[in-house]
């Protein structure tokens, strides 16, 4: 055994790099300009995203109104005289146009402005919300019948597109909704303050309109019935995830049952959310008669689509507790759930809010099973879900929509004004998410600080 | 007054007479599925005396420590057959329930491992899921006797509310040996409880075996001979499962009567 070297290569110098060298750092380098261009298209993708979403949607938080005296003559409005809310009451919408309407050229015509509009196409440029606004005013307080009110109303959605840039004069002449001396006498209007655009909280509030007044529609009732389903979500899924999770991963024997049950969890999240529709279609309207689009059917229908997740989630984060923790509880003596409630479960806690938050926020943006259950209804008033009428519980009763259906019903209207409606939504549906992502920071933070 | 505890238990003689015996395992078989991990043992652990288990790695000595609490109830694969009796009761009875037998054989693991919770309520959780405090300050008299047993009480007690992960390591064993020692147990297992130490941390450990001596039987499993001899009046010597030799420290490491005894204390095997 002579003392021969293990191989032949030749010396080198320190300072020249091989070409071994030099093909590792130039694949190395490869490398991190993929990771670098992956990573700016996703940036990229989503800055197009925000800009498309921000451009179209923000308008809608604004929203166009005039302003002018109207005349509430009590000869039409209260043809009795008696101030009788029944009565007047048969005074329908429509007989409130025509109010408004000579309202408005009477006001013009005091005020100098000059238009070559008749009374119907002056009309037509008010929203065919306000009669609805102004006669709902008025049988809240029949006392303003004969008086002149200094009202603000909506104006048609075509007007308010003029002032947001969706309408100009060239596509006004192609359009048979508007006029081009309607958007001439809408921006002397607005040269003198008359016809103002100014933020709108009524989006945020109000309930859906119908097709031809987009003016009007507000979110308010998808909002409601959003939070709802989330609240539902949260006090089923939360607790019976993590209760199953906790189960299976620490209590149930190994065996090829669990084994099944672990299989089937796993692919239970992959499932097509709208299987779960047509699930809570079967079980919670036809076997269990539950009222269609209640909140409540929509709740637990995203209940069962949120459980694979937040049980995944948990598991996982059961696991990466360290089995010493477990071990030194039990080396004291104490039981297994008292090892897992004191110890293992508070370790585990961000990880099962994070899950739990991700499980929400997927439940928040679903529409596919909503659209099963009924959820896409139309809502024109307000829901009133707590209440037990007609012998259902709370949440059973009045039916309800949801923000992403919102969005999808919206989306399907013919009026240009629904693709700004449509994205507006889209925008409070995102700040619910960060709303709800920066609870999950919150809460983590909190259950982290106690080491 | 402050070291007063602490003193007082030093001061006992190595050659303390043998009072009598704590446990009792008999003819005690360990099974991890087909694996025959523990053969036909037989050991007598004394009441106030320190009891080293000594052996190469995977010969069972951890094993059959945690047969002693039943700490192998938690593996699923794990068998245990024969008798293991804490004075005189036999602790897999069926009737037995191991949490309330844990908390006579407290346990100290090789890692330190405190919770993530205070200094104070990882001293006081034992006491507390037991029981044993009626009030407040009862807890924290307990806490302050556990460490001070501990010989962790001077350095911890201006600021029992950090928390206990934020220790030195051999700051956070005498933690766990305090938090084992809180429920007044009367076995005290230790796993290797100096593995994960440095020598200061260890003499420190071996220096508080010596005095818990005074109060507890310790059963020690220990991968260093040299520690086993310093702290120990009884060793036991496992190889490949089967309990070669135990006898008295003296004896075992002067004149060992099985040859594998004396290859393995001189380093020729394991």
């Amino acid at each position: 055994m002579t003392d021969m070297p293990i191989s032949t290569a030749p010396k080198r110098s320190l300072y020249a790099q091989d070409a071994r060298t030099k093909k590792r750092n130039r694949a190395e380098a490869r490398f991190r300009t993929y990771g670098m261009a992956a990573v700016l298209t996703g940036i990229l993708a989503l800055i197009v995203l925000l800009t498309s979403i921000l451009g179209n949607g923000l308008s809608s938080f604004r929203q166009t109104y005039i302003s002018y005296p109207i005349e509430l003559a009590a000869e039409r409005l209260d043809p009795e005289g008696n101030r009788n809310p029944e009565e007047m009451a048969s005074v329908t919408t429509f007989g409130y146009v025509p109010v408004l309407a000579m309202s408005l050229q009477a006001f013009l015509e005091g005020e100098g402005i000059e238009h070559s509009m008749g009374g119907r196409e002056l009309a037509a440029m008010l929203s065919e919300e306000a009669p609805a606004q102004i006669r709902n005013m008025v049988l809240a307080n029949p006392d303003l019948i004969g008086t002149t009110i200094d009202a603000q109303i909506l104006v048609g959605g075509r007007i308010d597109g003029f002032f947001k840039g969706r309408v100009t004069m060239e596509s006004a002449e192609r359009d048979r909704n508007v006029s081009v001396a309607q958007l001439e006498l809408a921006q002397v209007l607005a040269d003198l303050g008359i016809v103002e655009t100014r933020f709108n909280w009524d989006f945020i509030t109000w309930p859906d309109a119908s097709g031809s007044r987009p003016e009007a529609a507000g979110l308010g009732v998808a909002i409601i019935g959003s939070f709802y389903m989330m609240l539902v979500v949260l006090a089923l899924a939360l607790p019976i995830g993590v209760a199953a999770s906790i189960y299976l991963e620490e209590f149930a024997p190994k065996n090829r049952l669990t084994d099944l049950i672990e299989v089937n969890i796993s692919n239970l999240a992959a499932v097509p959310s709208i299987v779960f529709g047509i699930l809570g279609l079967a079980v919670f309207i036809n076997f269990m008669n539950f009222n269609q689009s209640s909140p409540l059917v929509g709740g637990l229908v995203l209940t069962l689509m949120t459980l694979p997740t937040i049980i995944i989630a948990t598991r996982a984060s059961l696991r990466a507790v360290p089995p010493s923790i477990r071990q030194a509880a039990l080396g004291l003596g104490a039981s297994k759930m008292q090892s897992i409630f004191h110890h293992v479960l508070p370790l585990a806690m961000p990880g099962i809010l994070t899950g739990t938050i991700i499980g929400l926020a997927q439940a928040l943006g679903e529409t596919a099973p909503l659209l099963l259950i009924g959820m896409v209804a139309f809502v024109r008033e307000y829901p009133d879900f707590l209440s037990t009428h007609s012998n259902t519980f709370p949440l059973m009763g009045d039916g309800a929509t949801a923000l992403p259906v919102q969005v999808y019903s919206w989306t399907q209207r013919s009026d240009p004004a629904f693709v700004e409606r449509a994205s507006g939504a889209i925008i409070v549906l995102l700040v619910f998410l960060l709303m709800m992502n920066l609870i999950a920071i919150l809460l983590r933070r909190r259950f982290e600080r106690r080491w | 007054m402050e070291d007063g505890n602490v003193n007082d238990m030093s001061g006992i003689d190595q050659g303390v007479a043998v009072t009598g015996t704590k446990m009792k395992a008999r003819g005690v078989d360990v099974f991890y599925g087909d694996n025959h991990a523990i053969k036909e043992v037989d050991v007598d652990i004394a009441d106030k005396t320190v009891t080293a288990f000594i052996g190469p790695s995977g010969c069972g000595k951890s094993t059959f420590l945690r047969v002693l609490n039943r700490m192998n109830d938690t593996i699923d694969i794990c068998r245990v057959e024969g008798d293991v009796t804490l004075e005189g009761e036999d602790i897999y009875d069926p009737k037995v329930d191991p949490v309330q037998l844990r908390a006579k054989v407290g346990m100290v693991f090789q890692k330190p491992n405190p919770f993530p919770k205070s200094i104070f309520d990882n001293v006081a959780y034992g006491p507390r899921i037991h029981g044993l405090s009626r009030n407040k300050s009862d807890l924290e008299e307990i806490v302050e006797k556990s460490l001070r047993r501990a010989a962790l009480w001077d350095e911890v007690k201006d600021r029992l509310n950090a928390p206990g992960t934020g220790l030195s390591g051999g700051q956070q064993q005498r933690l766990c040996i305090a938090r084992a020692v809180a429920t007044s147990p009367e076995v005290l297992l230790m796993d290797e409880p100096c593995s994960a130490l440095d020598p200061i941390a260890t003499a420190q450990v071996e220096e508080l075996i010596d005095e818990l001596r005074s109060r507890f039987s310790v059963v020690i499993v220990t991968h260093s001979m040299q520690q086993a001899a310093r702290v120990s009046q009884k060793t036991a010597f496992f190889h490949l499962g089967n309990l070669v030799e135990f006898d008295d420290t003296d004896t075992i490491f002067t004149n060992p009567s099985d040859p594998r005894t004396e290859s393995y204390i001189t380093g020729r095997i394991g």
